[in-house]
């Protein structure tokens, strides 16, 4: 936590779990489908469910979809918004065994059919957690650069990888490896202190061994260049 | 250095001769690795949020469930006819903190402060004030830095959610942050500045969160309103040289322990307090009727 989760974030009202957190997990969603969602289920968990519309979590699950971000004054209109940009969306509540109490699961789909399925919790503050994405476990926040390799379970893969990014200069914060049977397919989860530019993510995509990239670039901060302090 | 005591921060201030503001702005520096500038700005932001949210309220807005909106405005136009009991300063801060709060719950924007359900509490006190004292921008800034280093103490120490600690740990530690920083803002000693701090805190100790059909709107919005004026009273006794029996890190130290205590049915779950009464219980009843399509 540092002094801006304090004072801050400056969202939406009126939760930072359930409204805040939820825009959060919405963008999420969309920047890791890659394109603009056509059609969205979403399965709302405990007390996402329970309280779920009178805090606006549906509005603004919606509203992160479209790319919204927390702070957003278009969140409260998010279903018209949604109309307008030819989202579809279905909201039902779902039982998950041992899941964080504001968790939700969201099957989406996009223009060109490509399809994505994430589980996410909004455990605070506005921070999120993304626990499964599709139906492989994962744990990562949105809080650093986060890339999502979908590779080979086969040797050499990882190394290359990583030997990509230490020649660009890349730091690795946290990295994971998850796969689903041996031999079969992994996900790679690398959470990285530097942007990745998208010419390096696809050349990372063309990579043997490599099935698919996914890169979620952390949400910008303010452009505060021309800041001069003795003006205040 | 990270803001684990506040001892620890006026140890700090005796060290290098800077002032609270000065150390919590040098933490947040090292922290996040931004220059003071990078700092300062986003701090910028974070004020010019709540008094936009401020300056768009008109008091027209109702939460989804209509139990909220509009009282800041009436409360407003009470103060402004010169009928407040509380007089002009203090009457003002109760129509902000109103506003501030129903601004939360009729989902426009505002700054979580520490949470968004108590975020009415510290722009509360500061908005009115800026009418009745000289006070520049940058003098706002150190005031949010020494709120926000308050609150960094708190969250690390006892935690500022209602779910894990009632009210006591949102409303109370808004208050707290608040008190802590008009003291800082009269230019008040470190000591003042704690002494404000641990009456705040002790003033609402054991503080429920018991939120009707679990939404922050009854009683969260009024709830900012006690916060606000809990702060003021804190920072003028502190001013005028009352002192708090309990040293304040033991003061937060208790409010973590009381909080551990209390039952989960008054830890945000809405089964408890307000939340359980009959009216409480009708009106969840009611929200949670089949969703609409
Ligand atoms: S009652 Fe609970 S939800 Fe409402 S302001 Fe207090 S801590 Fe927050």
């Amino acid at each position: 936590m540092n002094i801006f989760d304090i004072l801050g974030p400056v969202m939406v009202g009126p939760s930072s779990s359930h409204t805040a957190g939820a825009a959060r997990i919405g963008a999420m969603a969309r920047t890791l489908l890659g394109e603009e969602p056509a059609e969205a289920k979403l399965h709302l968990h405990g007390s996402f469910a329970e309280s779920g519309p009178g805090h606006g979590t549906d509005r603004a699950l919606v509203a992160g979809l479209l790319g919204m971000k927390p702070d957003d004054l278009r969140i409260p209109n998010a279903f018209a918004e949604a109309e307008k940009a030819g989202l579809s969306y279905a909201f039902d509540t779902v039982d998950l065994r041992d899941a964080h109490p504001n968790t939700v699961v969201i099957e989406v789909t996009g223009r060109s059919g490509r399809t994505l399925e994430l589980q996410a919790s909004s455990v605070g503050g506005g921070r999120i957690l993304v626990t499964k994405v599709d139906g492989v476990d994962v744990g990562f926040t949105g809080e650093y650069n986060t890339l999502i390799i979908r590779n080979q379970d086969e040797n050499g893969v990882v190394a290359a990888v990583t030997t990509i990014l230490n020649q660009l200069r890349i730091n690795v914060a946290n990295m994971s490896l998850c796969r689903s049977r041996r031999g079969g397919s992994a996900l790679m989860v690398i959470e990285t202190d530097q942007h990745i530019k998208p010419h390096q993510v696809s050349f990372m995509s063309d990579l043997e061994g490599i099935l698919s990239v996914i890169y979620y670039d952390k949400e910008e901060e303010d452009d505060v260049s021309g800041f001069d302090e003795s003006n205040l | 250095m990270s803001l684990d005591s506040m001892s620890q921060i006026f140890e700090e201030m005796e060290r290098s001769g800077l002032q609270f503001w000065e150390v919590v702005l040098a933490s947040d520096m090292e922290e996040r690795q931004v220059t003071r500038a990078e700092s300062i700005a986003k701090m910028l932001t974070v004020w010019r949020a709540m008094q936009d949210a401020a300056d768009s309220y008109t008091g027209r807005s109702r939460s989804v469930s209509g139990l909220v909106g509009g009282d800041g405005m009436k409360m407003r136009q009470y103060s402004i006819r010169g009928q407040a009991m509380s007089g002009g300063y203090v009457s003002e801060v109760i129509a902000e903190a109103l506003s501030m709060a129903e601004s939360n719950a009729c989902m426009r924007r505002i700054v979580a402060a520490p949470t968004a359900g108590a975020c009415g509490v510290l722009p509360a006190v500061l908005l009115p004030l800026c009418k009745y004292e000289e006070l520049t921008q940058h003098q706002i800034l150190e005031a949010l830095y020494v709120a926000s280093g308050i609150g960094s103490v708190i969250a690390y120490r006892a935690g500022i959610s209602g779910a894990a600690g009632g009210c006591q740990a949102e409303i109370g530690s808004a208050a707290a942050m608040a008190a802590g920083a008009l003291v800082a803002l009269r230019r008040g000693t470190k000591e003042q500045i704690g002494h404000a701090v641990a009456m705040a805190l002790k003033n609402l100790m054991g503080l429920a969160c018991d939120p009707v059909a679990g939404l922050v709107e009854v009683p969260c919005v009024k709830r900012n309103v006690i916060g606000a004026v809990d702060a003021v009273s804190a920072a003028d006794m502190a001013l005028a040289g009352v002192e708090s029996r309990i040293p304040v890190d033991e003061v937060i130290d208790a409010m973590g322990e009381v909080g551990r205590r209390l039952p989960v049915e008054l830890r945000e779950t809405a089964l408890g307090g307000l939340a359980a009464t009959p009216t409480g219980r009708a009106v969840k009843k009611r929200l949670h009727g089949p969703r609409p399509e």
